[in-house]
This record gives C-alpha cells, sequence and structure tokens, in this order.
C-alpha cells in the first residue's frame, strides 16, 4: 500500500507530458494518476496543477464529482460489489451485509491489515449472472453470501499461504 | 465422421464473468499439446447468457455445434471426445433448457439488426467485420450519395434515438447539418448507467466496428470530422476492443483522411467516463468531455446548435449507430417495415432478474412484453408467477403483470408511467417488495444527483426518507400522501432528465402495488419478506425433514436443528440478516416470512 510522502512524483510530469497540459485533460490525468497509485494523492494532485492550466478548483471538483477517484489510499484487493437493479433483486444487499460482517468494515472502508477495500458499484453489466462481485480485475457472478465470503476467505488464504 | 476444424470461445463479460476466460485457456492449452490443426477464435456475447460459458465447435462441413453452462472439466471432455474423437457430445448442446423446453425459441423469437454480428464474428477481427459487408455502408455514402440523401435515408427509416428518449435520428441529423459552424462534432453516447442494463457494452464488446461505421456515416451527414464515444468507466473490455478497431479501421483507411479517396476525413477519440449516472444526459456528458464536473445545463440551446466546446454537436446512442449501416444497405423502408405506427424497427433488451433466460435479445418493435418474457425469455426462473417488470432503470417504472400485453412501442409503454429507456428489464416475483424497490431507485438518484438544482437535490433526498421510513415500518398514512405530491412536484420542476424521471419507480409502484405501501404502513408487514424490520423467517416443524439443506447455506449459521428430526429446526432471529437464502434452497417449502 503506497503510504503518502512515498510517493514517486516524477510519474505525474510523465503522465502530463503524454496528456498534455489543457483544462480537457483534468480528467483522463487524474485516471492515470490513479492508475498509478491506486488512489490520488494530495501531492500528485498539487503537482498537477502547478505543470498544467488546470486550477485546483477544477481538478478538485473533478475528483470529489467522479465516483472513480479515491482521495483515500485503498487496500492490496478491491472488492466491488454490485448494487445494480438486478443484483439488488438478486440479494446483494446480504451479500454486502455479509462481507462487511466478516470484514469489520463498511463499505467503503478498508481492513486494519489493509488488505481489503470493499465498494460498492451500480451495474458491471453482467446482469444476468447477477448477483456480482468483482474483486480487482476477476468477476464472481451467480454468488450468495455464503459462496461470496468463501471467495474472500480464498483470496485471504492464498494472501496467508504466499506471505 | 467429420472433424472439428474451429473451435470459438465466447469472450465477452458476461462470459468472462461465467469462466469462459478458463475454458479459453483449457482449449489452447489442449491444442498446442496434442498438435491438433484446429483454430481456436473468439466471439462477443450471442446473447445467451444464462447459458455462458459457451463454446462452438466447427467441423469442416461447416455444421456447428453450441456447447453450454461448461467448467473446465467438461471443456476437456468436448476436446477430447469430440475435436480429438470426433464423436458429439449430445449432453453438452445448447438444445434444450433444463427443464426441457427447446432453446432455440429464445432465438427464433428475435430478429438481428444491431446484434447481426455479435456473437458470430470475432470482434478484434476487422477481416471478419468486412466479410459480412462491413463498411459498405461507408463507401456506398461516400461514393454514390449526398449528405441530404443520407438522411432522407434515415428519416424515412423511422429510427428513433435508443438511448431513452426516443427522439427521431434523421431530425436529429438534419438539425446538426443545418447548423452553421466552422467545425462539428459527432459523439457516441455509451454512458449505459442504468444499473441492470448491458446493451450498450454487449455491442461494444461484440462488434465495436459496427458502431464506428455508423458514427462515420452520421460525420459525413452533418459535416463533421472529429467523433468521441464516451465510454462508462465500468466497461474496460469494451474500451479495449474499441480501441483495437478504430486503430484496424484507421490502418485499413476506414478512418483517418480521405477515406475511400473521398474528401471526407474523420477520426474518432474515447473519453472514458468516471463513474457519474448524470454524465450519461447529453449536455453533461459534453461537460465532462470538456473536463469538467458533469453537470447538465438547461436546453435549448441544443446539442445541435450548440454543443462540445459550443460548436454543433450529434449526440446519439450506442445502439442508435449500431443500426445506420443496416439502413443504408438495406433501405429505410425495409427498416420502417418492421415495428408499429410510430415506432419502427427493433429494439435490444437486457434481460435480466427472475427470468429463466436472461440475456440479450433483439426483437421487433410491437412485440408485447408477454411475448419477450414468456416465448423468448422462457417465463419465470424461480417456478414463482412474474410479478412485474421493472423497464427503464432509474427513469423507468414498474410495469405489473396485468398490463403485460403491452406493446413495445415508445407511446404504448409510456402510458404505463415506465419509459422504454435504453433496454434494461428487470424481472420480479413475489419475492420482489417493490417498496423496496423504489427505495432502492431513490437511493440511486440521490446519490446521482449531480447537485446542481435544488428540486432534484433535496426533493430526491426527502423522498428517500419517506421511503425509508415506510420500509422500516415507521411511517403513516399521511406520510404516503406526502411522497405522493412530493413526487409529483420533482418531476415538474427539476432542469435535467435525472430529476424530471427519478419519481418514476415510485409513481408507478404507487399506481400498482399500492396495497404493499399499506401492507408497510398499516400491518407493518412487507408481503415480499424484504424489509428486515418487518420480516421473520420462520420454519415450519411440520413440513420440515430436517434435510439440513438450509442449515449449510446460511451465510450466518443462524439456524440450528438435528439432521432428519425436522420439528428440531429454528432460525434464531438476532442473527438472522434475511437474506432469504434458506427459503431459497428449501426443497419442501417449509421455510416462510410473517
Ligand atoms: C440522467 C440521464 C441519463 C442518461 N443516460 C444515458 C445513457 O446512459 N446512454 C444514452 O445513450 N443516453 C442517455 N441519456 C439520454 C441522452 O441525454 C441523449 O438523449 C441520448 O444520448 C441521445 O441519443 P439517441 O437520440 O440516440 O437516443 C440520459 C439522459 C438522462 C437525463
Ligand atoms: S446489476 Fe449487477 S451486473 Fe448489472
Amino acid at each position: 500500500m503506497a503510504l503518502a510522502g512515498e510517493i514517486d512524483i516524477s510519474k505525474v510530469d510523465e503522465i502530463v507530458k503524454e496528456l498534455g497540459t489543457g483544462p480537457e485533460q483534468a480528467i483522463p490525468i487524474l485516471q492515470r494518476i490513479q492508475g498509478e497509485f491506486r488512489y490520488l494523492p494530495p501531492e500528485a494532485l498539487d503537482r498537477v496543477c502547478e505543470l498544467t492550466e488546470i486550477t485546483p478548483s477544477q481538478l478538485y471538483g473533478v475528483a470529489t464529482f467522479y465516483s472513480q477517484f479515491r482521495l483515500k489510499p485503498v487496500g492490496k484487493y478491491i472488492i466491488k460489489v454490485c448494487h445494480g437493479t438486478a443484483c439488488h433483486v438478486g440479494g446483494a444487499v446480504t451479500i454486502t451485509d455479509t462481507l462487511e460482517d466478516e470484514l469489520g468494515i463498511k463499505t467503503g472502508g478498508t481492513t486494519s491489515d489493509g488488505l481489503f477495500t470493499l465498494e460498492s458499484v451500480a451495474c458491471l453489466g453482467a446482469c444476468s449472472l447477477a448477483p456480482i462481485v468483482v474483486i480487482e480485475d476477476e468477476t464472481f457472478g451467480k454468488l450468495d453470501p455464503k459462496k461470496a465470503l468463501q471467495i474472500v476467505n480464498d483470496f485471504r488464504e492464498r494472501e496467508q499461504q504466499g506471505g | 465422421m467429420a472433424h472439428a476444424k474451429k473451435i470459438v470461445v465466447g469472450l465477452g463479460t458476461c462470459g468472462i464473468a461465467a469462466g469462459a476466460g478458463t475454458i479459453y485457456d483449457t482449449i489452447k492449452t489442449k491444442i498446442e499439446e496434442t498438435g491438433l490443426e484446429v483454430e481456436l477464435s473468439i466471439t462477443g456475447c450471442n446473447g445467451m447468457c444464462h447459458r455462458e460459458p459457451l463454446v462452438e465447435v466447427y467441423d469442416e462441413e461447416g455444421n456447428k455445434f453450441l456447447y453450454g453452462d461448461l467448467n473446465k472439466r467438461k471443456a476437456e471432455l468436448i476436446f477430447e471426445r469430440h475435436v480429438v474423437g470426433g464423436k458429439v457430445q449430445e449432453r453438452y448442446l445448447v438444445k434444450e433448457d433444463r427443464d426441457g423446453t427447446p432453446a432455440h425459441e429464445f432465438l427464433s423469437g428475435q430478429s438481428r439488426i444491431v446484434l447481426r454480428n455479435a456473437g458470430i464474428i470475432n470482434p478484434e477481427s476487422i477481416d471478419e467485420y468486412l466479410e459480412r459487408d462491413g463498411y459498405e455502408a461507408l463507401r456506398k455514402v461516400l461514393t454514390s450519395m449526398t449528405p441530404e440523401q443520407v438522411i432522407d435515408e434515415v428519416v424515412k427509416s423511422g429510427l428513433r434515438g435508443r438511448g431513452g428518449a426516443g427522439f427521431p435520428t434523421g431530425m436529429k441529423w438534419k438539425f446538426a447539418r443545418a447548423a452553421q459552424g466552422d467545425e462539428k462534432y459527432v459523439i457516441c453516447n455509451a454512458d449505459e448507467g442504468d444499473p441492470g442494463a448491458f446493451m450498450d457494452r454487449s455491442v461494444l464488446e461484440g462488434d465495436p466496428h459496427a458502431v464506428l461505421e455508423g458514427m462515420a456515416i452520421a460525420a459525413y451527414a452533418i459535416g463533421a470530422s472529429v467523433g468521441y464515444i464516451y465510454a462508462r468507466a465500468e466497461y474496460p473490455l469494451a474500451v479495449k476492443r474499441l480501441r483495437k478497431a478504430i486503430a484496424d479501421a484507421e490502418e485499413r483507411g476506414f478512418l483517418g483522411k480521405n477515406i475511400f479517396g473521398t474528401d471526407f476525413s474523420f477520426k474518432i477519440k474515447i473519453k472514458e467516463g468516471a463513474g457519474a449516472f448524470v454524465c450519461g444526459e447529453e449536455t453533461a456528458l459534453m461537460a465532462s468531455i470538456e473536463g469538467w464536473r458533469g453537470m447538465p445545463r438547461p436546453r435549448p440551446p441544443y446539442p445541435a446548435q450548440k454543443g462540445l466546446w459550443g460548436k454543433p454537436t450529434n449526440i446519439n446512442n450506442v445502439e442508435t449507430y449500431a443500426n445506420i449501416a443496416w439502413i443504408i444497405l438495406n433501405g429505410g423502408d425495409k427498416y420502417a417495415a418492421i415495428g408499429t405506427e410510430r415506432s419502427k424497427g427493433t429494439k435490444v433488451f437486457a434481460l435480466a432478474g427472475k427470468i429463466k433466460r436472461g440475456g440479450l435479445v433483439e426483437v421487433p418493435m410491437g412485440i408485447s412484453i408477454k411475448d419477450i418474457l414468456e416465448t423468448v425469455g422462457g417465463g419465470s426462473s424461480t417456478g414463482r408467477p412474474i410479478k412485474a417488470v421493472q423497464m427503464g432503470g432509474p427513469s423507468g417504472g414498474c410495469i405489473p403483470s396485468e398490463l403485460f400485453d403491452t406493446k413495445i412501442d415508445y407511446e404504448e409503454v409510456n402510458k404505463t408511467g415506465a419509459i422504454m429507456g435504453s433496454g434494461g428489464l428487470v424481472v420480479m416475483d413475489e419475492t420482489t417488495c417493490m417498496v423496496d424497490i423504489a427505495r432502492f431507485f431513490l437511493e440511486f438518484t440521490r446519490n446521482e444527483s449531480c447537485g446542481k438544482c435544488t428540486f432534484c437535490r433535496i426533493g430526491t433526498t426527502r423522498m428517500l426518507e419517506l421511503l425509508e421510513k415506510i420500509t422500516a415500518g415507521e411511517a403513516t398514512m399521511d406520510d404516503l400522501e406526502k411522497l405522493e405530491s412530493l413526487a409529483r412536484q420533482v418531476k415538474i420542476t427539476s432542469l435535467c432528465g435525472l430529476g424530471q424521471t427519478a419519481p418514476n419507480p415510485v409513481l408507478t409502484t404507487l399506481k400498482y402495488f399500492r396495497n404493499e405501501y399499506e401492507a408497510h404502513i398499516l400491518d407493518k408487514s412487507c408481503p415480499a419478506g424484504v424489509c428486515p424490520n418487518l420480516t421473520t423467517y420462520k420454519i415450519d416443524t411440520k413440513t420440515c425433514t430436517g434435510c439440513n439443506v438450509c442449515l449449510t447455506n446460511c451465510p450466518v449459521q443462524a439456524i440450528t436443528g438435528e439432521r432428519g428430526k425436522g420439528d428440531t429446526y429454528v432460525i434464531d432471529e438476532s442473527a438472522c440478516i434475511r437474506c432469504g437464502v434458506c427459503r431459497d434452497v428449501c426443497h419442501f417449502d417449509a421455510v416462510y416470512t410473517e
């Protein structure tokens, strides 16, 4: 997990150099920064404002408006529970409840060991396999609370064995 | 015995979610191990999401065998016995549904124009698109038609925007053509924000060139040279395939400078959204491309006059563009021959929820809701009757089963209080609480309201509070009246479509399922057994056989009992999270709610 202060700010310079400095690049720049650091470190945002025509008010305005952007560091694995209509009808609420219970965090939070961040998203476009959970790039469908628990525990076990 | 020649794995998002990636790898390894001369290819979603992962095996004579519900073991078996051994594995073929009804009803009830290639071609191969008349419509337009003729053809087709509102596409192009400007833009709206819909995703993943070709034709018609595709953040695979498609089309000269040797030049850029439902609204979308918060502005001026960076802009939905090449090649009249008086052509729907054959379907306008659900969708997946279908997402409404004879037609659907919307159809049975559904959508719109106008920002919040009070069993009949009048006010006072339509889920459920609201308020009960405060799960010890299946499936160990002794099974109310798993898994209907 990248902590504030440890980030390699030169990455920001590279990104800006590649994408350009106009105001229309605000969102693509933030997306690339988040792709790099997994969240938006404040130092990185300051650097963007130094390097580009984008003002702090535009940049923070955008960063706080779009749900994709995170201003806090996240865990190693981001668990996204789909709360679209099909998944809701299929029981997504109890999946979230169960995972919140198991991990001891609320949606939006990160476990104290820094392993998991729990998020909620609206529709991942795989509705016919509802309910859906995505962990990093892996999609799991046709879940129930028990299967969801199993999957999260599998990740944890793998991690413990690895480390 | 005909030898297998080609194997195609369905690799759309739904296929991958069901495990198609592993199947692809398994088959690839097998081919390498055996050294057989078999071609391995991929395709997008053919719509049968309910049978994913899907694999097709073609033999030398061109016969196709479709296998479904695969896993690694079955894929290996099919490879060894069919591909190597030449013996078709009957029992894994997609011929019948699990209950024996013929599976082909799913496809035979459809007419495919938008999905003409999806699930058939390899979306990452421009050659396969070209083999199916790809870019022929663009050639025809550029080499033999004036922009006015193109627009006339689209007007003649009667095509209306598939993004939700149903504005006539030809007219929109006419306005953009007529607008004065040194520079014009076309935009493809691929934001697909309706939670419960995946039509655009499947088109983009399964046939990206069809969208690019439609955009290029629109650009020629209105006089634009730059196009943008605004793609939803959650669709990484669609974006990846689009990038490849754009690069390939540029390389072959279908995009770029002097296309087909004419003086028409056109390039397309992708803009990735960042997770805001309101950015599907056209003026918010353009603000977002320009780099700002996605906040809508009042119209007029419409994008056709003042759009992206203040220039005349034509914005259409993915599915709208995907129709264009077909219309040019087959003629507007042929398209207009399908459908009803005012709704022409076909519409793609994403069927999900409690439906047997969930997936993507394309049906002629004018078909009844009942036909989509029963004939194409195969009816309820739970054995319980279908109670309602949610159409149009957060802007739409719940249509009750009494109205399932309603025809798919913009005006007819509007009469029910729902909207055609972009095509999400979520099917609900008696275990879905309609008050909870209204609450669910209001929570969504409250979260997604951009906050610019007060009526939407505060109105949705207040409505949500009232709905939460009702689902918690703490509301009075006065609250119901307040909710209804608030819903009407938010509808007429909001700035953009988000707020103007946000009350629809509330108004339709109030209209058709008022009894459920009243049960929550007057009887303090939730008939569907969903709302936690008002529901207790119980086991009927007389019917319970002690099979233990509920106990093993309960995620929170709230059930105790001694195997074989039905009368010992009880649910600990304080531990129960009301997930309903025990009710779903019980073979004897012994679990009930109070
Ligand atoms: C809140 C809101 C969300 C919308 N979301 C979408 C969307 O996800 N996709 C889309 O094509 N149109 C969406 N629209 C409609 C667009 O504003 C616009 O009408 C449409 O893109 C025009 O294309 P069409 O004429 O081809 O339908 C939305 C409208 C509103 C008010
Ligand atoms: S509602 Fe969950 S994937 Fe669409």
